[in-house]
């Protein structure tokens, strides 16, 4: 009994086991939960083809706070991650691609010096070898503990989509629930081809704030994946289920050579 | 120099601390917020010899809080862009206090790739809390806008020379942000969110924007200590609004400086040289691990 979860969608309940089987996706009402990056991978990859890089990069503390530290840790331990993000090598239906996934588990998926380094790194190392890139963000935005650090990698793997542009190697985004705030300002809306789970909230401010400008309701459905793609800024709303299908699609008709 | 200008000379600099600014982190946030701080059109009018605003992003509207248009400094025509926060209530409430919509950010770049067109350098003055947080905004893509800026600029072939006037505030002010020269006027602050923003979001309680602004890192002294600009325009002593012409005159001298070096680059050492240093920022391990693989790709680029 311990093991039932409710959708906060539908309400409805069922047992852990069965979510699980359903790739964390409510089998009543399509609902996307959020799923750990290595449910991501063994859903993406080609068995055993996933290699990580830069596992081991941990973050500084530029403002030097004490909760800061503390809260990383916290996170580590949580998580069992260094970072909001991994990245590494992997093949899908046997095509080579970088992967970089996010994940919201660690401190709301924020931007610090290592998601920016280590997303930047392998956009350029894509850039350099010839290989498509794919990017799962979920991310509440910039990592506001590490200051103008944090606001600077928005520039940086900005400025690193537009050396992959030049070398004309895809970059494929999808986005998670949910993708906001600093990362919905930069690489998050430069793909080639831009994707994104149903039901995603994706937008750069908040609802709250932008709540708090207008002093209305905010319109039903505002800053969804939907409303995102009526208004020209996603291609296509893929379900879990097929995303492997649809990046395999994406891969052989964006071929670099 | 004749005797009465040797002397008026000497005056204003006796009123100008050295740019280690006194202040508190939050007086600088408080007078970067000033309504008397001079703006964008404070200081082309201080700078310029001759400015035409252009209008419009040709896709939308045309945007009030950010003001675009060529110039002439000495004889050398440019670019400008800016946020405009206005200087009382009503200009405040007309450019929402310099809050932009997708449409200035798509204003700017428009002038941007028109200053390539015709080998102009750009400057920009950058003074705004953020971008403007509201239902238009959102569904014309303020995400996209900014992040489109922030990719392009990072490789448009004239020289870029940005100056944070008052407040520099998260994506909005790094939408026109990005370039080879970044400086702060002394008074002015720079920082990924407004003090009451961190304060609210972190320490749960936005009456303690003070605190949150004392460990932000947000003044002109902090990020030049951080190596995120390159120099600090000095101020008259009770900040710029008491004497515009003092920090014109600075910004005037910084950028014909900037402008006689990074006019001589050619346009691919230009942009190698800005993509170095926007890469290098926040990286993690020693220089030639990221460093090699991005010449690589720039060689690959061309």
């Amino acid at each position: 009994m311990e093991n039932l979860i409710q959708c906060p969608n539908c309400h409805e309940e069922f047992d852990k086991s069965i979510l699980n089987e359903n790739l964390e996706v409510c089998p009543s009402c399509n609902y996307h939960f959020r799923m750990k990056c290595e449910e991501r991978i063994n859903l993406l990859c080609d068995s055993n083809s996933f290699v990580e890089i830069d596992e081991d990069l941990i973050s500084s503390n530029p403002l030097e706070l004490k909760e800061y530290e503390e809260k990383l840790k916290a996170h580590k331990t949580k998580s069992n991650l260094n970072d909001a993000v991994v990245t590494g090598k992997a093949k899908i239906n046997n095509e080579e691609v970088y992967l970089c996934i996010m994940s919201f588990d660690f401190m709301g998926g924020s931007m610090g010096a290592i998601v920016g380094e280590k997303i930047t790194k392998i956009m350029i190392e894509g850039a350099l070898n010839d290989t498509p890139v794919v990017i799962f963000c979920a991310s509440g935005g910039a990592r506001m503990q590490e200051g103008i650090f944090s606001l600077m990698q928005m520039a940086k793997t900005s400025a690193a989509v537009a050396l992959m542009n030049k070398c004309k190697v895809p970059l494929f985004v999808v986005l998670t629930h949910p993708t906001t705030g600093g990362v919905s300002a930069s690489f998050a809306m430069l793909g080639d081809v831009i994707l994104s789970e149903p039901g995603a909230l994706i937008g750069f401010a908040g609802p709250r704030v932008i709540q708090g400008t207008i002093g209305e309701k905010l319109p039903k459905g505002f800053q969804t994946a939907e409303f995102q793609k009526e208004h020209g800024f996603v291609d296509s709303i893929v379900e879990r289920k097929n995303i492997k299908k649809t990046l395999s699609f994406l891969i052989k008709t964006h071929k670099v050579k | 120099m004749s005797n009465i200008e040797l002397k008026e000379m000497k005056e204003r600099l006796s009123r100008v601390d050295k740019y280690a600014s006194k202040r508190t982190p939050w007086e600088c946030v408080k007078l970067s917020r000033n309504i008397n701080r001079p703006g964008v059109d404070d200081y082309i009018k201080l700078i310029c010899d001759d400015f035409m605003p252009l209008s419009g992003d040709r896709l939308f509207g045309d945007d009030k809080a950010m003001l675009g248009g060529i110039g002439l400094i000495d004889d050398i025509p440019v670019t400008i862009i800016g946020n405009r926060k206005g200087s009382n209530l009503k200009e405040n409430i007309d450019v929402n206090y310099g809050m932009s919509h997708p449409e200035g950010y798509r204003k700017a770049l428009r002038l941007a790739k028109q200053a390539q067109r015709f080998n102009r350098p750009i400057i920009s003055f950058i003074d705004t809390p953020g971008e403007y947080p509201g239902l238009g905004s959102e569904e014309r893509g303020i995400g996209e806008a900014i992040a489109t800026n922030l990719k392009e600029f990072s490789t448009i072939s004239v020289p870029i020379i940005n100056f944070i006037i008052g407040e520099g505030g998260s994506g909005g002010a790094l939408g026109i942000g990005v370039g080879d020269k970044l400086y702060l006027l002394e008074n002015a602050v720079y920082s990924v969110i407004t003090p009451e923003g961190f304060a609210s979001i972190l320490m749960k309680d936005s009456t303690k924007a003070e605190e949150a602004a004392n460990i932000m890192k947000m003044t002109a002294q902090d990020l030049l200590e951080m190596g995120i600009i390159n120099g600090v325009i000095k101020e008259d002593k009770e900040g710029a609004h008491k004497d515009p012409s003092f920090s014109a005159n600075e910004i005037k001298k910084t950028i014909i400086k900037d402008l006689k070096s990074l006019s001589k680059k050619n346009p691919n050492s230009l942009v190698r040289y800005r993509l170095k240093k926007i890469r290098s920022i926040g990286a993690t391990k020693e220089q030639h691990s990221w460093s090699e693989p991005l010449l690589k790709v720039l060689q690959k680029a061309k």
